[in-house]
């Protein structure tokens, strides 16, 4: 088990490694030069020379990688025109929005993770359930009912499912407020009603796939043979099927819900922008319209970083969830 | 998600077949799993009606110009005579008139009926081409890392890990101006099949992943199998034995994903244009389409509509179809 952790912990490293070196790649040795995007057209020669010595741009490239991530670890110092001293983690400076891009970051995260984390309780919650109650009462209207759910949901799009959902409950029923987000520690209705839009669409749209999923893998595992087993042996139906088979049915759905997730707290950039809330993905869409290469970096870095610990933990979970799971 | 057979009945239609659909004095024939799954397909309904819907929506973007010919109105033709002083379209529903069926775009002016054609024809091209060449990286990858294993199947997958680990919308949001910037500097104007071209490119990066996970799993079931082994005795190379071997037996599985990928590159490209990569205002694109009318959606709704229905439409009608393309090929699965 130990050993096994360390191993994963090993290559989610690595892989957290070449995603930094590759961003940093993309981004800082491409020929668009980062400071003519950040002092506009009436910048005189000496100023953008000044800027890019700030930027430590005419280092060489390693010791530019070098120190950025030392910045992360331990923090450094960025000079006076980029607010001085920087504590660990250490994200950069951002000459387009004059703040230290962790500031940023600690600013919209808690914004994407309010979206994210109710959301994501609603479509497991909803998708398995959904999968699990049609494949136990398959062939009847409600599974009909559940597959005309799950098809229609897997084809919609998140854009127009929240362009109609504004238009209903926002703009004609007038029942909710225009979506804004606000923190649930200062007032947690307003922060429920300013995002319960964009938990529903994206809930309707994952649960359909999560329904489909479950209820695949759920029909397959009521036909083996430990199932049939339990029952003869006078097990109670909601013991089998609530811990027996769906046990063993689920470790898929586990998968692809880390994967989702994980994907999710990177940034919803579309839920963000239709519903108009400055979160994470809007912050990177914005950071790259803007040419603002510190912030794109660290939203880069902190995406790759949820989905590659998502995956540590489905693997983790996989463990607890399946006792045939050998870890090694 | 099968409205239709399990092992059962699909093996009781198999059964049927010689009497039904042949005379029955020719006795036996035999038939390949191609046209037996092909006969499968063609007895599910559903898989008719939404093979159908598709053929559709492809003659129609296929026939773009010739419908644009007809109806009299290019997609780049402003009406702004049939807008209100505040740039609203005039009459019922976002100004739907028996010249403009679909209305016409608010602020503009274009026809949106028009658009939503040449719209599809964008998407369906980008979305077939990311397809394929996705599915060909996918295969060759998928077979090398499974069938040759070792340190190639490491390395493949971590790959693959890696590309997870992008957040894709980011990266192609900021990789698609670098490369454009790179070939036609600040001021070039930017030709649409560039634009097209740019975003199958980012697709292919990005899309390969699920198809190489896919046909590795498949051929690592294979490879030891007794066929395999004949085929290395008899002295076969690499190539024949993965191309002529291996892939032969997964080529079910394989169309499956590809038809089902086709759908998921049609919203990708979508959401893409959504967010305003890739390509520019003038060449019609669904995204781009929905993008604009969510400034609209107070006072022209009926704009987010027509775009919002055609793109669920055409996803559905594939979802149905990879749906039904799986049931017939694969009888066994109880999806």
């Amino acid at each position: 088990m130990a050993r096994f952790l360390l191993k994963r912990l090993f290559s989610a490293t690595l892989t957290l490694f070449a995603v930094s070196v590759l961003t940093f790649l993309m981004f800082f040795a491409l020929p668009r030069d980062p400071v003519t995007s950040i002092c506009s057209k009436n910048c005189n020669p000496e100023r953008l020379e000044r800027v890019r010595d700030d930027l430590g741009l005419n280092d060489p490239l390693i010791s530019q990688y070098a120190g950025y991530m030392k910045g992360i670890v331990t923090g450094r110092d960025l000079g006076s025109a980029q607010g001085g001293r920087c504590d660990a983690p250490c994200l950069g400076w951002s000459y387009v929005t004059n703040e230290a891009v962790s500031d940023t970051i600690a600013r919209v995260l808690p914004v994407t993770l309010s979206i994210v984390i109710p959301a994501a309780i609603l479509w497991l919650l909803l998708g398995v359930g959904l999968g699990m109650v049609s494949a136990l009462r398959r062939g009847t209207w409600l599974d009909r009912a559940a597959i005309g759910f799950s098809l229609t949901g897997a084809s919609l799009q998140l854009y127009f499912v929240g362009a109609v959902l504004l238009l209903v409950f926002v703009y004609n029923l007038r029942l909710l407020p225009v979506p804004s987000y606000t923190s649930i520690f200062d007032n947690p209705a307003k922060w429920a009603s300013g995002l319960v839009l964009a938990w529903v669409a994206l809930a309707f749209l994952f649960s359909a796939i999560y329904a489909r999923l479950s209820r695949a893998q759920m029909l397959e595992t009521l036909s083996e043979d430990f199932v049939r087993t339990a029952r003869a042996k006078g097990l109670a139906k909601p013991t089998v099927y609530g811990r027996h088979a769906l046990r063993a049915a689920i470790t898929p759905v586990v998968t692809i819900a880390g994967l989702d997730v994980g994907g999710a707290l990177g940034g919803t950039v579309i839920t963000e922008t239709t519903f108009g809330i400055q979160g994470l993905g809007r912050t990177a869409v914005d950071a790259v319209r803007s040419g603002d290469l510190p912030t794109i970096m660290a939203t880069v870095l902190i995406a790759a970083v949820f989905v590659v610990l998502a995956n540590v933990l489905v693997d983790l979970l996989y463990a607890a969830i399946d006792p045939r799971v050998r870890l090694r | 998600m099968s409205l239709s057979p399990v092992e059962g009945v699909a093996l009781a239609e198999i059964e049927s077949d010689g009497g039904v659909g042949e005379p029955a004095a020719k006795g036996v024939v035999g038939r390949s799993p191609g046209q037996l799954a092909w006969l499968r397909l063609r007895r599910d309904r559903t898989a008719v009606v939404s093979g159908v819907l598709l053929i559709f929506f492809m003659v129609l973007g296929l026939a773009a110009p010739l419908i644009e010919m007809v109806y009299g109105i290019g997609p780049r033709e402003q009406f702004q005579n049939l807008l209100d002083g505040f740039g609203m379209p005039l009459g019922y529903a976002g100004g739907v008139t028996g010249d403009h069926w679909f209305g016409v775009e608010p602020g503009l002016g274009r026809d949106i009926f028009i658009r939503l054609i040449y719209g599809l024809r964008t998407s369906l091209f980008i979305a077939f081409a990311a397809a394929l060449i996705t599915a060909t990286i996918g295969v060759v990858l998928g077979a090398l890392a499974g069938y040759l294993g070792g340190w190639l199947d490491v390395v493949i997958n971590w790959i693959t890990d890696l590309t997870l680990a992008m957040p894709f919308l980011i990266i192609a949001l900021a990789l698609t101006p670098t490369i454009t910037l790179r070939f036609y500097g600040e001021r070039g104007q930017v030709s649409a099949a560039f634009g097209v071209g740019v975003l199958i490119g980012v697709f292919a990066i990005f899309g390969w992943t699920s198809t190489a996970r896919l046909v590795r799993g498949q051929v690592i079931a294979l490879r030891e199998r007794e066929f395999v082994e004949a085929a290395k005795a008899s002295g076969a190379g690499l190539g024949h034995i993965i191309f002529r071997q291996l892939l032969p037996n997964i080529w079910a599985p394989i169309l499956v994903s590809f038809s089902l990928a086709v759908p998921q590159f049609i919203t990708s490209e979508a959401a893409l244009s959504f967010i305003g990569v890739g390509l520019s205002d003038e060449t019609p694109s669904f995204g781009r389409m929905i993008y604009r009318s969510l400034d609209f959606l107070q006072t022209d709704p009926a704009y987010v509509f027509f775009p919002g229905i055609t793109i669920f439409a055409l996803v559905f009608a594939f979802n149905l179809f990879g749906d039904a393309l799986r049931d017939a090929l694969d009888p066994k699965s109880s999806r």
